[in-house]
């Protein structure tokens, strides 16, 4: 009794009410109350008894297949052989897992599934960690009868660039055909033939391209799929390994860092139930190759011949020369940075400190310019749970597939399963189109018009008052101000009182570094404006901590000019990127799985990062590299370790007084955060849209899941899978532009023009073109001008 | 807006835009996929027709190839590989261009104890084919079936679809004769 108890009537007696959800059972002679519904096989485990499993898998539905969970169960009729993973338990159930009966039937399944599995466990990636080995050793018969030859298939055929599948190993469990259809909804995977030759495959020709294909290599049970970055690399029994937090996205999922000699090898999810549920995506889970591949591994000081090496004392006194000759020059607010939403919460707030206190500069901003303003952070804010548990999430951001993949996947399981509605606010077909309730495909800018229309309807607006609202609120086209998409986040919260926000921040810890203090004091200016400001000549020193404004930051004219208008420019930065290569000092920083610290989520979530392996060359973490440059400019911050930054985000940021160390040990899922109460809200935002001519087309940038950054560029595994520049135009517009799809066309606009393939895509509103942002072979943001509140261009055929 | 703008197709801002793709058109230009057509309308698109879908495909085409697959899978909203994973289940559904001429040597348990295999094996060696596959003048194609439900007629052979019953190893040869017209 909880919810439904009224507080008026108070129960009549003492006796304890009976629990209506409870189910009396007894699992191997002892008893256990288990929840109404509930299958044996999970029923089982809260009692303590594990029952062996290949085809269960607690975040999928239970599809009865592989036969390993046989149990025998006594429902009043006598004991009967049960499939424990399909069945849920009734009253006075009696479950028997370790019965003579039960442990023939367990011995019989093995038996089948290992008749054809070809125990090459000396060569498989899996043997150390398998289902199959530890369970065949502890129910197993240890004698086949079974002396014919098995089936033979091709040894490991490539179904996607990043997966290999051997079928001779696979017990057609059907874990990773299940999860590709019903988690990722990318059912690029099925079984094809049937009895004996029964195997998983694709559509011929049709790869298993999707974002999430590294789930499927690590809830197989077996060694029959394999991911290529970790074939052959280690032995499980060698693998050192720490939770952590990825932070290649800001959805924070949990995570399991493991190495070996030093060198980090293999991500693989955790299953925390607010965030992730176990799942990642590739590029998080891939991601880790660009730690080991083409690091700065020693400061750099630029000399007569260049960036030349040097020693961490040489070139922090250059470091702290150049923000002391920038302060003497036009004073503290001469001195700009922009960052720190690469690291840790402890370098943000570290960088903060450094900033704020010691240089005195009011232009901090964690944000390139490519998401939402900080203020948003200060609205009603809801969880990743809250999102899953509402009846309407209105999407009125980026592309989740894209950007925040594992978000994808909660938003997708919450459609699916919770039926969730989602109302949907697009400049082109997301991932979640297919799935939306209500869908409307606006042109940019028009995002206002779309919001007041969706709350005229009537349809609409009763499903809107209908129960909890969610909005998804974040920057869906980096060719638009983000004005438009403000005013109509306003505009819906202002028709939905009680709706909440979940702000669909994109890069790792951006909120984290927005909450501890890179965020500007007031009068201090955003990244545009401190970069408006460098290219008119007006900054004098600009320090860049992991931010590369030339790939990320939307308008690539005005980072090119602002990297040449200021004078003096630190970098601290992992890799040597566009930006880096600007400036006067490089210092070296440690990646992720290289310090330890904590990190923010979208929804402020804090969870711990942890430390696997030494940093690159000499580098060291940004915190570090913030106390060190403080104490050259004659200020001591009192770091002495990382746990002394945790120590003082907790006394000192407001919000995060909950995110002690001792609660992050306590909690597995992470503390949540509050935004501090100086986050102030925005003003209500007014944009005037200007017309459209009508030989122009509205340009979409967006971001794809793969592109030309860091990450991706630097892990051999994925950069190949950036899709490159294109433009993409409804195939209306590509007759009208008179080409085939496929050809070269001129875009131009008031910017610049380039030349790129066209495709015709239907997923494209009329008269607007769209192609990704920051693509191998090109960059559009040469064509985008910050200030305008959207971007026109021409497409001409050559 | 002005007139222009209208003609652009574009509206300012606002309702959804969608051009109906219709029925995909085939780019092939092949007619015989409005014969998959006549039969998608008939049952209205629904997925749990995909079997009927592609008994018609088959019987349309003479074999399943990757392109009729797709286009049954777009156009019941279906998963390519899942549509290719029931069409390499049932054992009738071919992927390959079949012969001129379909002998289906029927190898139940009656038709074996009559001896089927001596006919499969009579027929495999006169018209140089292998059980499953098609000569290599592309005349003949060999096939066994588990049972064909005429146990009575056993030892049955299928000619193009007509079943023969009481056969024997030269009788085949001989109504195979006579239907590839003798050529051997």
């Amino acid at each position: 009794m909880t919810a439904t108890e009224n507080a008026g009537t108070p129960p009549t007696d003492d006796a304890p009410v009976p629990d209506p959800n409870a189910v009396q059972i007894t699992v191997n002679g002892v008893a256990h109350t288990a929840r109404k519904g509930q299958l044996v096989i999970e029923a089982a485990a809260d009692a303590g008894v594990y029952i062996p499993r290949f085809c269960y898998h607690e975040r999928m539905t239970p599809v009865g297949k592989c036969r390993m969970c046989l149990v025998e169960a006594d429902s009043g009729r006598g004991p009967a052989v049960t499939v424990s993973c399909m069945v849920p338990v009734m009253p006075d159930m009696k479950v028997e897992t370790e019965s003579p009966m039960a442990k023939r039937m367990q011995e019989g399944v093995l038996e089948l599934l290992l008749a054809n599995h070809p125990l090459d466990c000396p060569v498989c990636d899996k043997g150390g960690e398998c289902p199959l080995q530890d369970q065949t050793m502890t129910h197993g018969p240890g004698e086949s009868r079974f002396v014919e030859e098995k089936r033979h298939y091709e040894k490991p055929i490539p179904i996607s660039d990043l997966v290999f599948l051997d079928r001779e190993r696979c017990i057609l469990c059907d874990r990773c055909t299940r999860f590709a259809d019903e988690v990722a909804g990318d059912a690029l995977i099925h079984f094809i033939s049937r009895g004996n030759t029964t195997q998983v495959m694709t559509f011929p020709d049709e790869p298993f391209a999707s974002y999430f294909s590294g789930n499927t290599v690590q809830i197989c049970p077996v060694g029959a799929l394999t991911a290529k970055p970790y074939r052959f690399k280690a032995r499980p029994w060698d693998l050192e390994e720490i939770e952590s937090t990825c932070t290649t996205c800001a959805v924070g999922c949990r995570t399991v860092v493991q190495s070996s000699r030093d060198e980090l090898l293999r991500s693989q999810g955790v299953d925390s139930d607010p965030v992730n549920w176990g799942w990642m995506c590739d590029k998080g889970r891939f991601g880790f190759e660009a730690v080991r591949t083409e690091r700065v591994t020693e400061p750099l000081v630029r000399t007569a011949h260049g960036l030349e090496p040097t020693g961490w004392n040489a070139a922090l006194r250059s470091a702290v020369q150049l923000i002391e000759d920038g302060k003497l020059a036009a004073g503290p607010s001469a001195v700009a940075v922009i960052g720190g939403a690469r690291g840790s919460n402890e370098d943000a707030f570290a960088w903060a400190r450094l900033a704020h206190d010691v240089i005195d500069t009011p232009h901090v901003y964690a944000q390139m310019g490519d998401g939402l303003p900080v203020g948003m952070l200060a609205m009603p804010r809801a969880t990743i749970d809250d999102t899953a548990a509402a009846s309407t999430i209105v999407l009125l951001g980026p592309d989740l597939k894209e950007e925040l993949p594992v978000l994808y996947l909660r938003v997708r399981d919450a459609v699916q399963k919770r039926r969730v509605r989602i109302v949907e606010f697009t400049p082109r077909e997301s991932g979640l189109t297919s799935l939306a309730w209500k869908s409307a495909v606006y042109e940019p800018g028009g995002q206002v018009e779309a919001v007041r229309a969706a709350l005229a309807d009537p349809e609409i607006a009763d499903q809107l008052a209908a129960g909890p609202v969610v909005v998804i609120a974040g920057r869906s086209n980096l060719a638009e101000s983000s004005g438009a998409t403000v005013q109509a986040v306003q505009t819906l919260l202002a028709g939905v009182p009680g709706a909440t926000v979940l702000p669909a921040f994109r890069r790792g810890n951006v909120v984290g570094a927005l909450q501890v203090g890179m965020r500007p004091r007031p009068g201090g200016l955003d990244t545009r404006g401190i970069l408006q400001a460098a290219a008119d000549g007006k900054i004098e020193c600009l320090v860049l901590v992991g931010a590369d404004p030339l790939a990320d930051f939307p308008d690539t004219d005005l980072a090119r000019r602002a990297l040449a208008g200021a004078r003096r420019i630190v970098s601290v930065d992992t890799h040597l990127s566009a930006s880096a290569q600007h400036a006067d000092v490089v210092l070296p920083a440690a990646a992720f799985g290289e310090k330890s610290g904590t990190t923010t989520n979208l929804e402020g979530r804090v969870t711990t990062l942890g430390r696997k392996v030494t940093a690159a060359g000499t580098s060291r973490p940004d915190w570090m590299i913030a106390t060190a440059i403080a104490r050259g400019l004659g200020t001591d911050l009192g770091f002495r370790s990382v746990d002394d930054v945790t120590d003082a985000i907790a006394r000192m940021v407001d919000g995060y007084e909950g995110v002690t160390r001792d609660a992050l040990a306590d909690s597995a899922d992470g503390v949540l955060s509050a935004p501090p109460a100086t986050i102030a809200a925005i003003d209500p935002v007014e944009v005037e849209v200007p017309v459209r001519n009508s030989y122009d087309y509205r340009l979409v940038v967006t971001r794809k899941l793969y592109d030309a950054g860091v990450t991706v560029s630097n892990s051999p595994s994925l950069a190949h899978l950036a899709p490159g520049q294109r433009v993409h135009l409804h195939p209306l517009d590509v007759e009208r532009v008179g080409v085939q799809p496929g050809a070269d066309v001129r875009v131009s606009s008031s910017r610049s023009a380039a030349v790129m393939r066209v495709e015709a895509d239907p997923t494209v509103l009329r008269g607007t073109a769209w192609i990704a942002f920051n693509q191998p072979g090109g960059n559009v943001g040469d064509l985008i001008d910050s200030t305008a509140i959207v971007t026109d261009v021409r497409i001409e055929n050559l | 807006m002005s007139d222009t703008a209208l003609e652009a197709g574009a509206s300012a801002s606002g309702s959804r835009h969608t051009v109906d793709p219709g029925r995909p058109e085939h780019p092939s230009g092949d007619d015989r996929f409005a014969l998959v057509d006549t039969h998608l309308r008939r049952v209205h698109d629904a997925q749990d027709q995909l079997i009927e879908t592609l008994h018609v495909a088959q019987d349309v085409f003479g074999f399943l190839s990757d392109d009729v697959l797709l286009y049954v899978a777009r156009a019941l909203r279906l998963p390519p590989s899942m549509v290719y994973g029931v069409a390499t289940f049932y054992h009738l559904f071919t992927f390959e261009p079949p012969g001129e001429h379909t002998c289906t040597v029927c190898t139940g348990t009656a038709c074996f104890v009559k001896g089927a295999d001596d006919i499969v094996a009579d027929v495999a060696t006169a018209h140089g084919v292998h059980v499953g596959d098609t000569s290599a003048d592309g005349r003949l194609t060999l096939r066994t079936a588990r049972c064909l439900g005429s146990c009575g007629l056993a030892p049955v052979v299928v000619l193009d679809g007509v079943v023969h019953g009481h056969q024997s190893p030269s009788g085949a040869l001989a109504l195979l004769d006579g239907e590839l017209g003798g050529v051997r």
